[in-house]
């Protein structure tokens, strides 16, 4: 497609593009998510700077701003001197068709700076989703597509996020490939890159120093050989300063990173728009499906002060009406309490909700939602068994009983809620249509003793339910894919279960992901390098913005992988063998294989693990490898006491 | 559950205060929805003693008086803010100037005559529209046909879907004028239903003559406020002051005419 490709630009003068792009501005939808100038943004001067970064988070601003990540990066890097920062996300079709049109770059929105300008450009996929996104970022920026065909003009493309442990579909357009925690990673990267600067290195002399430290991935460094069946033979660095495995990075001491300190707050409406507060990273619950709490083991909190400080600079600074204490299971926080508590005592009558993403269901999280909502608005809740059976919770390892469930959902309606979501998955290992059907039984069950508690029919539930993916890093890595047919055929059964008895059948909301996009999400989470050619192909044929339903055709991820002679099931619905290679084997997350394929082993078993915060080690290799602790309260301290204004 | 939240209810409003504002340079790519966000933020930074209304989910007392279309600037957007505890209007002018970005700026605040209501008394605006690569030749072309045809119809997407509606009623006066290499229209339009928007002013230039505006133009709202027998848009707040004793105009008014072009 001849509009695929940017213009060439000639020359590059670093200057703002933002006068070519106001020309552009009346003529597209919400034109205020390209203009920057948010509260605490800033623009540093462009010469005085030794490394310059673009964060560019690859989906449209309304999702990309609160993103957490590159909202710590952008700060970490502009409170060093030398350095600068800007960011950048995916513009809608809209605005992409008048950027070639009007030979307008891709731009940075803090001062609309050339992307191919800066040193880096710094990606962070939270979803493999996002790959197209960075293709057409890419082409957007006049940067060539593939890392092998860039020049010194170009910057060096770096990944991050969660799905960069697995950045093998990527290898070929990626530079660089950053795992884990990104604080540290970024500074140290960044006096590299000066150190390079300064002394005239090349684009492969830079990547290469970068590759040596074993904690940047540069996948020109490694050499994939193939088996005959397709299997993969060995990945081997082909340079002999390169280590054989790339380790993941882990902040150690949260209270010395209290990042955001000056939360970004738009102009734009956004998906969340909150004082967000990280208040432990990592989880050991240790549910198999899980790949963000097996790749950021091991859990370590933040300490109650340093939240009471963070909530309080934070909320001056932006103004938000609501504090969201972030974490991967936020009640198991070992104060949280005592946090939530002297949360609503501090802002109590101040119009300041506070809410808690992501809990377990136990009776405690009923009190603490109490306390959260005392201030301000009374926010959902949301329980997430996970697995329709107990059979299957002890697969997954998300061991919720079915009593406890039902006697928490009645404690929230009897404290005056009255709508819950049920979160489940649908596709897990083992799992039958029996076991799914059961999810019906257990809505009609909660609904049940909710009117019986209650002494009202006023109670509701919603089941919500999405296809599994298994993911690299996880026990679940060796596993068949359930097919999309397989997915959306148990749905049906479990929507006709709930509509089929009456009594209960309009308290039960029903919502679904269908399984297609799982397919391609899981072609991509677990895919080699063979997959980048499906990617390019998707991207040619107008694939972009693949996490928005609709935007996503999954017809044209399987005619483009048809096209490139890639066989989707052999990358889904296999299931590996204990010894095959798998593509990410190489990148090291701190978890033994062999502990994985045991835990695998066990899920089959159906045995559950207890979490590790509370019994012994039980090897799954991520302490000892990565010089890493476990690091929870309970501190016995409190909140620092408001000062009066 | 109870119809009603535990606790007393909010305090009742003391105070009434009517703020004017202007939206400029790439702030005025914001859309109304943006701009509340951004005022009630700031409101909090700024720790404004907002009243409150009663309910389960509290909202600050605010109302807000039309809207400057995104893509549209403006030297003269007004809200109502009503106030739980007295507050000197300067003031709070000068703290919430301070919380809210650049480019949406504070220019008044003066305490509400009791009793009455601001949107009754905005009946028109005054406009600037900056036309690149237009000549003044061409624009006067285009103005003297419009003042000469009885009704000037034009085409647009309402929220009902598409509407044809007459342009010419709306428009009490037009002037031409030139300045660098654009012509400059200055429109005062009547607010009538359904609205009369810049671009439906030029619009029905367009459809009256050869006009071509080459590059989007740029509008401005310079004020809004009541229709004089003169035709004038008059200062809406100006009863307001009278009431508060303080007849003489805010010094950020005299901001209203400069600042336009090229802001």
């Amino acid at each position: 497609m001849a509009t695929r490709t940017a213009r060439s630009l000639g020359g590059m003068p670093v200057e703002s593009m933002f006068p070519r792009l106001e020309k552009l501005l009346p003529q597209i939808s919400k034109p205020i998510q390209y203009v920057g100038g948010e509260l605490n943004s800033q623009v540093k001067d462009w010469d005085s700077a030794d490394v310059r970064w673009c964060l560019m988070y690859p989906d449209a601003y309304e999702v990309g701003l609160p993103n957490q990540g590159v909202m710590i990066l952008y700060e970490v890097l502009n409170e060093q001197p030398g350095v600068l920062a800007e960011r950048a996300y995916s513009v809608w079709p809209d605005l992409a068709k008048l950027m070639r049109e009007n030979g307008v770059p891709a731009f940075s929105i803090d001062a609309h700076r050339p992307v191919k300008a800066f040193d880096v450009l710094g990606i962070s996929f939270s979803t493999e989703l996002g790959y197209t996104n960075m293709l057409e970022a890419l082409d957007l920026a006049g940067i060539p597509l593939h890392a092998a065909d860039r020049t010194e003009d170009d910057p060096i493309v770096l990944a991050g996020g969660h799905a960069a442990f697995n950045p093998e579909p990527i290898a070929g357009f990626i530079d660089a490939a950053v795992l884990g925690d990104g604080e540290q990673a970024v500074l140290e990267m960044t006096e590299i890159l000066k150190r390079c600067k300064r002394n005239g290195l090349d684009r492969e002399s830079t990547l290469l120093e970068l590759a040596k430290t074993g904690g940047v991935y540069v996948p020109r460094f490694y050499d994939v050989t193939y088996l005959a069946d397709g299997r993969i033979q060995r990945v081997a660095p082909n340079h002999p300063d390169v280590p054989w495995r790339v380790h993941k990075r882990t902040v150690m001491d949260l209270d010395e990173w209290p990042y955001p300190k000056q939360p970004l707050v738009p102009l734009a409406e956004t998906v969340h728009e909150r004082m967000s507060v990280e208040i432990f990273r990592g989880c050991t619950r240790g549910c198999r499906f899980c790949q963000a709490g097996m790749i950021t083991r091991p859990v370590r909190e933040r300490s109650i002060t340093g939240i009471g400080e963070m909530v309080k600079a934070g909320l001056e600074a932006t103004g938000y009406e609501e504090v969201g204490l972030l974490s991967l299971s936020s009640a198991d926080h070992s104060e949280i309490g005592d946090i939530a508590k002297g949360l609503a005592d501090r802002y109590e009558g101040t119009q300041t909700s506070l809410s808690l993403p992501s809990t377990r269901v136990d009776a405690f999280n009923i009190d603490l939602a109490q306390e959260l909502s005392r201030n301000g608005r009374r926010s959902g809740l949301t329980f997430a068994p996970e697995g329709g059976s107990e059979r299957l919770r002890k697969v997954i390892n998300k061991m919720v009983t079915k009593e406890d469930l039902v006697a928490t959902v009645t404690a929230a309606y009897t404290a005056g809620w009255r709508q819950v979501k049920l979160y489940f998955m649908c596709g897990l290992p083992t799992e039958t249509d029996e076991d799914v059907l059961e999810i019906a039984d257990m809505a009609r069950e909660v609904i049940r003793a909710g009117r019986q508690a209650t002494g009202t029919r006023d109670v509701k539930c919603t089941v919500s339910i999405g296809g599994f993916v298994p993911k690299a890093h996880t026990p679940f890595q060796w596993a068949s894919q359930a097919d999309p047919e397989t997915i959306d055929r148990r749905l049906r059964l479990l929507k006709d279960a709930i509509r089929d008895d009456k009594s209960t059948a309009k308290a039960i909301g029903f919502r679904y992901h269908d399984g297609k996009p799982g397919q391609v999400e899981g072609l991509l989470s677990r895919g080699d390098r063979r997959i980048g050619a499906v990617l390019e192909e998707v991207w040619r044929q107008g694939g972009m913005f693949d996490g928005w339903s609709e935007h996503f055709s999954y017809e044209r991820w399987m005619t483009a992988a048809e096209t490139v002679g890639v066989d989707v099931d052999w990358y889904t619905t296999r299931e590996r063998e204990e010894l095959e290679v798998l593509p990410w084997d190489h990148l090291d997350s701190g978890l033994d294989k062999e502990w994985l394929w045991s835990d695998w082993q066990e899920a089959l078993a159906e045995q559950d693990l207890d979490d590790c915060r509370w019994i012994p080690c039980f090897d799954c290799g991520v302490c000892p490898q990565m010089g890493t602790e476990i690091q929870v309260g309970p501190t016995g301290k409190k909140l620092l006491p408001l000062s009066v204004v | 559950m109870s119809k009603q939240p535990p606790g007393a209810p909010p305090p009742p409003p003391v105070q009434r205060l009517r703020l004017r504002y202007a939206k400029r340079g790439r702030l005025r790519f914001t859309s109304h929805r943006d701009i509340a966000r951004v005022f009630e933020r700031a409101l909090r930074r700024a720790e404004v003693p907002m009243a409150f209304s009663a309910g389960f989910s509290p909202h600050p007392k605010i109302s807000w008086v039309g809207a400057a279309a995104t893509g549209v600037a403006s030297e003269a957007e007004y809200v109502e803010i009503a106030l739980a505890e007295h507050r000197d209007p300067d003031d709070i002018r000068r703290a919430l100037d301070a919380s809210l970005p650049e480019g949406i700026d504070l220019l008044e605040a003066v305490e509400a005559e009791p009793g009455t209501s601001l949107p009754d008394r905005v009946q028109a605006s005054r406009w600037e529209i900056v036309l690149a690569g237009v000549t003044h030749a061409d624009l006067q072309a285009a103005v003297t046909a419009f003042e000469a045809a009885e009704s000037v119809e034009v085409e647009r997407m309402t929220k009902n879907g598409r509407r044809v509606f007459d342009t010419r009623g709306a428009v009490v006066s037009m002037a031409a004028t030139q300045h660098d290499n654009c012509a400059i229209l200055e429109v005062v339009v009547q607010h009538v239903t359904p609205a009369v928007r810049p671009d439906d002013v030029l619009s029905g230039l367009r459809s009256v003559s050869d006009l071509v505006t080459p590059v989007p133009p740029a509008a401005t709202r310079l004020a809004q406020g009541p229709l004089t027998a003169e035709g004038e848009v008059a200062d809406p707040l100006a009863p307001d002051r009278v009431a508060a004793g303080n007849p003489g105009a805010d010094a950020g008014a005299t901001r209203q005419v400069d600042g336009a072009v090229g802001a």
